[in-house]
């Protein structure tokens, strides 16, 4: 590692002047001030496309900013990509870690920069294994250099990649979203091992949602909101209740046309259900929720909770690990997709590219897609075109597509459209329930008006909705009730009359109703596993 | 006398395979790094030819088998540039170039020597065993008289496959590429350079078998003398696990099946010769079905590097 | 109707320059045969075209290979890479003579109706196992095809060897291929019925596959099936959302392809000839016909055009021969239009590259949904 020229008397390590960076349609970061202490851990927090990564990426040199200027110890640099951030000192672990599942923990460490011997015709794995202990001692980050990647668990795994970083020389650390994996000791653990990795000299930039660790684990917290920064402060002089109004913000309320209702009998039975994630965890722990007819329940909470699961396994994508579901008293646990469709779901999917429309095909074509073997649109297995077109021209025109034609393909729509084409797609259905998961992800005003209006109206119309959202304004805008969702269970159900960002804030950072209610308040339900 | 005929059975078992375990290695480097080589066939077809071209050309087998690697590198140049910069399908790739060696093959015999089916014979073979010595050796001696340079290579080359993949830092490299290529690019490994190298490798021990096929066999090219043998290999390579290895054995096992087609009768086998073909390719199918949920092939193996914007 | 033109032009573009570059590279060896490419077309085009014999042999040519094509196309459609058409035609083949042989009791148009089914669902069960495997085991079909092509080849002519062979059934001398399908299961002659056609070989098989390649245009968009073979080969979380059952379709397209390649094995031989012999390697049909379907963008009706264009080239190297052409010519330039097609990125149907063209443009969001934050590698 060579030795910078650098002014040490500096406090700051990193400062980031003014960064903006802009993307066809967005600008993730926009006049963006950020710093750096030395041996500071120092967490920037925003909502999910806020423009935290964004930044971080930047950098690490992932990404070049449009305009601003970075300065490392006080001089200027210009990151043109990963090795350069690495030269220069500064190390990133990414959400979705860089390591060879095959390899052992001390072959992932060294890539790139093995020991050898004979001029590099003879890998040194002794030496690389000394060298790996040794930078685990200096840390004190456990690991054991002959243990396989996929054998460990996630917070180790973390770890090496952690370990990655400081072997390489890392001053400057970056970790993205580093709790979104761990359990609640792992998280612990992690709080110490940064401690002392500060106690070292090292500097530490964390990028989360999570509001609990924050104020756990550091030492300042920047918040960052639509692409801005709204402020830098010492965490010791803020609190919960702050950041999560600072994160959230006080946006333009849509209005919304919810109008009292009485709701009716049950249509969705959700029992102790339980949900097991790829990695045969323990996803959804044993949630019990009911949606009755006229209302819309909105299960809300930080993306990576069991939401997906959840989910994935009533609409039948994924295998139920326990529990019951009941639609208008049927049994449908573990059914497949058709069946749950032909029961009366229909489902509006978090991830409109993936799962809710077959791009390269029409838009006709795509219209039909989970009934396209049912009259009028097919008959003993020969599809009526001429009634295909027809439903596509119907939907179009009434969900106000805007789009050429019914014959062009769906990735040429926009993201707006698509949305809106799926849930014509599905209100066409008149589904008894309706699940929505993150309907106006990536949506402008506009179309989220539409999708609120359309959800209110299978509300009016007797349905049962089943919101699943990221986006506090769009539950506490819809819902009649909410049931916030922390690590695979149900914290806490509020009336939708009595939510507010702040007790829904701290629910959704894990903490009980009881203390969201601290500040004195109506007597809500009790929590409800 | 049975002991005789146990012998005879395994040095044909061993030069059977020899030519399979060249091309099964070749496979190996350029799956390790995540390009399918289906291709095999292919440059084993031009490894025969182009050997024996040049042997008649210069009366020099050795310049033969130089000729047969570097047009194996030429071929194999062919599966690089449309699987790795072109990203376009490794599969197709590599059966266009199965289909485009059998055409310019036959065609360049046309061409050069005015006949179609099979070129005279060499002037020089590699056909005889290259260390005498070993001949004197008790017991086992008279294995040694049939083996060919070939099989003392082969059997070299599956050390330094394993040497260099798993014992040397670009070794690694490589199967960081085959596994997460990701991860190697955000340490600095060129993913693009890696797996040029391999399959340029694959395409220089591929041509070394069909050399071995020619003028280490019956001395002259003839028109689908390679016969499925590239297939074979590939058999071996998913058999053995992508592991040298474990191909060594698995082309042992499949020379040893041919072996005793050849010489069923001398031991009154009543097995019909086309079941024991048939072997290779059920015994990998069944493979396949007995790993199935464990990862065996390497993770990335067939798909195109995207080097994108994070 | 500009852009429509555009956007078929954009699509029809890939093929049309594969196959100019094919002739380009053909013309190339050629001159360096020492002979003039222009002639060499000229009579390659003459020999398969000129005359109604002519054409009727490039016909006869056409048959097999539009049926391996479509057999393709259909796993293509399904995301599928049947390269075991070879293996389904074999066990087709011989399938079919020894059916023929067992049932020559059986009257004519009774016959040869059961003898072509008995075909399709040889190759359909042959590929069926692929199909399962991969459905069921998710055992890539690539490996599994290939080796059920080298098992049925062997198992062929080890039928052929014995049980099949006319010395077993007819105590004559053992000879090197199966008993000869009889008079009355084989299809009949063009020339029998129109004159001009001479002594081409053409057999009513042609029609068959084209009726077939109609019947596939109608099955992959004109069904059910169809919808859900093609959802699942475009994008199968899409379809498995929407209620396809993504194994199901799997393993009836590798069914259906298995079968439409035993068709072309059980009617070459029907139509002419007449019975299986022992060989070292494999047909070849199949092969070709994953050219005919890369060629024809994997639609039924486009097949026809490229089953044309191969046709042509293996018809017209006669031809060429006789104009003292080498006759590998043809070969050369069929395996160049295949390497050329294979360069191409749009190849890959169901693959991600169009969804990652969208999302490069709208720049990398956040929480994007197509990373998962939580697993311990890359999804």
């Amino acid at each position: 590692m060579e030795e910078r020229k650098v002014n040490y008397l500096l406090a700051k390590v990193v400062e980031m002047k003014k960064i903006t960076k802009v993307f066809p349609g967005t600008i993730a970061n926009d006049q963006v001030d950020f710093d750096l202490e030395k041996g500071e851990i120092h967490v920037l927090l925003g909502e999910n496309g806020a423009g935290k990564t964004t930044l971080m990426n930047i950098l690490y040199g992932l990404y070049q900013q449009t305009s601003g200027e970075i300065f490392f110890h006080g001089e200027k640099v210009d990151i043109r990509g990963p090795n350069a951030a690495i030269a220069l000192g500064i190390g990133m672990v990414h959400q979705h870690f860089m390591l060879v599942e095959n390899f052992t923990v001390a072959e992932n460490i060294i890539l790139g920069n093995e020991p050898s011997k004979w001029k590099g015709w003879k890998l040194d794995m002794e030496d690389a294994i000394s060298r790996v202990q040794k930078v685990s001692d200096e840390f004190g980050l456990k690991v054991d250099p002959n243990a396989v990647i996929e054998d460990i668990s996630v917070g180790l795994a973390q770890r090496v990649e952690i370990l990655k970083a400081l072997y390489k020389g890392a001053e400057v650390l970056i970790l993205d979203e580093p709790t979104a994996v761990l359990t609640p000791q792992e998280i612990d653990e992690m709080g110490i091992i940064l401690r002392k990795l500060t106690e070292e000299g090292k500097s530490i930039i964390l990028i989360t949602h999570k509001l609990k660790e924050v104020l756990s684990m550091s030492d300042r917290v920047t918040v960052i909101r639509r692409g801005k920064i709204v402020n830098t402060l010492k965490t010791k002089d803020t609190n919960v209740d702050e950041l999560a109004e600072m994160m959230v913000g006080r946006e333009v309320k849509l209005t919304s046309d919810r109008t009292e209702k009485d709701p009716g009998q049950v249509i969705l039975s959700v029992q102790e259900m339980v949900v097991k994630d790829h990695r045969k965890l323990d996803a959804v722990k044993g949630i019990s929720f009911e949606v009755r007819a006229g209302e819309v329940l909105a299960i809300a909470g930080v993306d990576g909770n069991g939401q997906k699961e959840l989910v994935e396994a009533l609409t039948g994508l994924t295998k139920t690990a326990g529990g019951k579901v009941l639609l208008c008293g049927t049994d449908i646990t573990g059914a497949k997709p058709r069946k749950v469709i032909e029961a009366g779901v229909g489902h509006i999917p978090e991830d409109r590219h993936k799962r809710g429309l077959i791009l390269q095909s029409t838009l006709a074509e795509n219209l039909i897609l989970g009934y396209h073997y049912c009259p009028p649109f097919a008959r003993k297995g020969v599809m009526n075109y001429e009634a295909i077109y027809q439903h596509g021209k119907t939907l179009i025109e009434e969900f106000d597509v805007r789009t050429p034609n019914e014959n062009v393909t769906a990735g040429s729509l926009s993201g707006g459209n698509q949305q809106k084409a799926i849930i014509a797609r599905e209100f066409y259905k008149d589904p008894p329930l309706l699940i929505a998961a993150q309907p106006t992800r990536g949506l402008d005003v506009g179309a989220i008006e539409f999708v609120h209006r359309r959800l209110l109206e299978q509300r009016a119309n007797n349905k049962a909705v089943l919101l699943v959202s990221l986006e506090l304004d769009e539950v506490m805008n819809l819902a009649d009730r909410i049931a916030v969702i922390y690590q695979g269970q149900i914290v806490g159900v509020i009336d939708g009359k009595d939510a507010t960002e702040r007790k829904l804030g701290i629910m959704m950072a894990g903490g009980t109703l009881e203390e969201a209610d601290k500040e004195g308040g109506t007597t809500n339900e009790g929590k409800t596993s | 006398m049975n002991s005789m005929i146990a012998l005879a059975v395994i040095a044909s078992a061993i030069r059977l395979a020899t030519p399979l375990l060249l091309a099964a290695l070749g496979g190996v480097f350029s799956e390790r790094s995540g390009v399918v080589n289906i291709g095999l066939e292919g440059i084993m077809i031009f490894g025969a030819f182009f050997s024996v071209w040049f042997t008649h050309m210069t009366g020099n087998a050795w310049v033969g088998v130089v000729a047969a690697m570097v047009f194996g590198v030429v071929a194999a140049s062919l599966l690089a540039v449309i699987s790795i910069n072109l990203k376009g399908n490794q599969i197709i790739a590599g059966t266009a170039i199965n289909l485009l060696a059998a055409a310019l093959t036959a065609f360049f015999l046309e061409l050069i020597w005015h006949r179609s089916g099979s070129t005279p014979i060499c002037p020089d073979m590699l056909t005889s065993n290259p260390f005498r010595l070993l001949e004197g050796i008790p017991l086992i001696g008279s294995l040694f008289k049939q083996f060919t340079p070939f099989v003392y290579l082969a059997f070299a080359l599956v050390f330094v496959t394993y040497y260099v993949l798993w014992k040397t830092p670009w070794g690694l490299h490589v199967r960081a590429v085959g596994e997460h290529p990701k991860a190697a690019d955000t340490v600095g490994i060129g993913v693009y350079k890696t797996r040029w190298t391999c399959v340029l490798i694959s395409g220089v021990l591929a041509g070394l078998a069909g050399a071995c096929l020619s003028i280490g066999t019956v001395g002259l090219f003839r028109e689908g003398m390679v016969a499925g043998k590239g297939f074979i290999a590939l058999a071996a390579m998913v058999f053995g696990k992508w592991h040298p290895a474990g191909s060594l054995g698995a082309c042992l096992f499949f020379g040893l099946c041919s072996a005793i087609q050849i010489q069923a009768q001398s031991f009154g086998l009543n097995v019909p010769s086309e079941f024991l073909a048939m072997v290779p390719y059920v015994a990998t199918i069944i493979v396949l079905i007995g790993v199935v949920g464990k990862a065996v092939a390497p993770k990335a193996d067939g798909q195109p590097y995207e080097k994108d914007e994070a | 109707m500009r852009e429509k033109l555009l956007n078929m032009w954009s699509v029809l573009k890939l093929p049309l320059i594969a196959v100019l570059v094919g002739f380009l590279v053909g013309a190339v060896c050629i001159l360096a045969a020492g002979s003039n490419p222009v002639t060499a077309y000229v009579a390659l085009f003459k020999g398969s075209l000129a005359s109604i014999p002519s054409i009727g042999e490039t016909l006869y040519k056409v048959t097999p290979i539009l049926l391996t094509g479509l057999a393709a196309a259909i796993g293509f459609r399904c995301g599928l890479f049947n390269i075991g058409g070879e293996g389904q035609y074999v066990i087709a083949a011989i399938s079919t003579v020894a059916a023929a042989w067992y049932f020559q009791w059986m009257p004519h148009f009774i016959l040869v109706p059961f003898l072509l089914l008995i075909g399709i669902m040889a190759g359909g069960f042959w590929g069926g196992i692929a199909g399962i495997l991969k459905a069921k085991m998710g055992i890539n079909e690539v490996i599994t095809t290939i080796m059920l092509n080298w098992t049925a080849l062997y198992l062929s002519n080890y039928l052929v060897r014995t049980v099949l062979n006319p010395a077993t059934i007819l105590g004559s001398t053992p000879r090197g291929h199966s008993v000869i399908v009889p008079e009355v299961a084989r299809l009949g002659k063009l020339r029998d019925v129109i004159p001009a056609f001479g002594f081409s070989s053409v057999h009513s098989g042609i029609f068959i596959a084209l009726g077939v390649a109609v019947v596939m245009w109608f099955l992959l968009f004109k069904t059910t099936l169809g919808y859900e073979i093609r959802g699942v080969g475009l994008n199968h979380q899409a379809a498995e959302y929407g209620g396809i059952s993504s194994a199901k379709n799997t393993f009836l397209a590798m069914f259906i392809s298995g079968g439409l390649a035993g068709l072309a094995g059980s009617i070459q031989m029907l139509g002419l000839v007449y019975m299986v012999n022992q060989s070292t390697e494999l047909p070849g049909y199949g092969f070709t016909g994953l050219s005919v379907a890369l060629v024809g963008l994997s639609h039924p009706l486009g097949c026809i055009p490229a089953a044309l264009l191969f046709g042509i080239l293996e018809n017209g190297s006669r031809q060429m021969q006789l104009a003292g052409i080498p006759k590998e010519i043809t070969a050369i330039i069929s395996a160049v239009i295949l390497v050329f097609v294979a360069g191409s990125l749009l190849l890959k149907y169901g693959s991600n590259w169009y969804e990652k063209q969208k999302m490069k443009k709208q720049g990398l969001k956040q929480g994007s949904p197509v990373m998962d934050a939580t697993t311990k590698g890359v999804e």
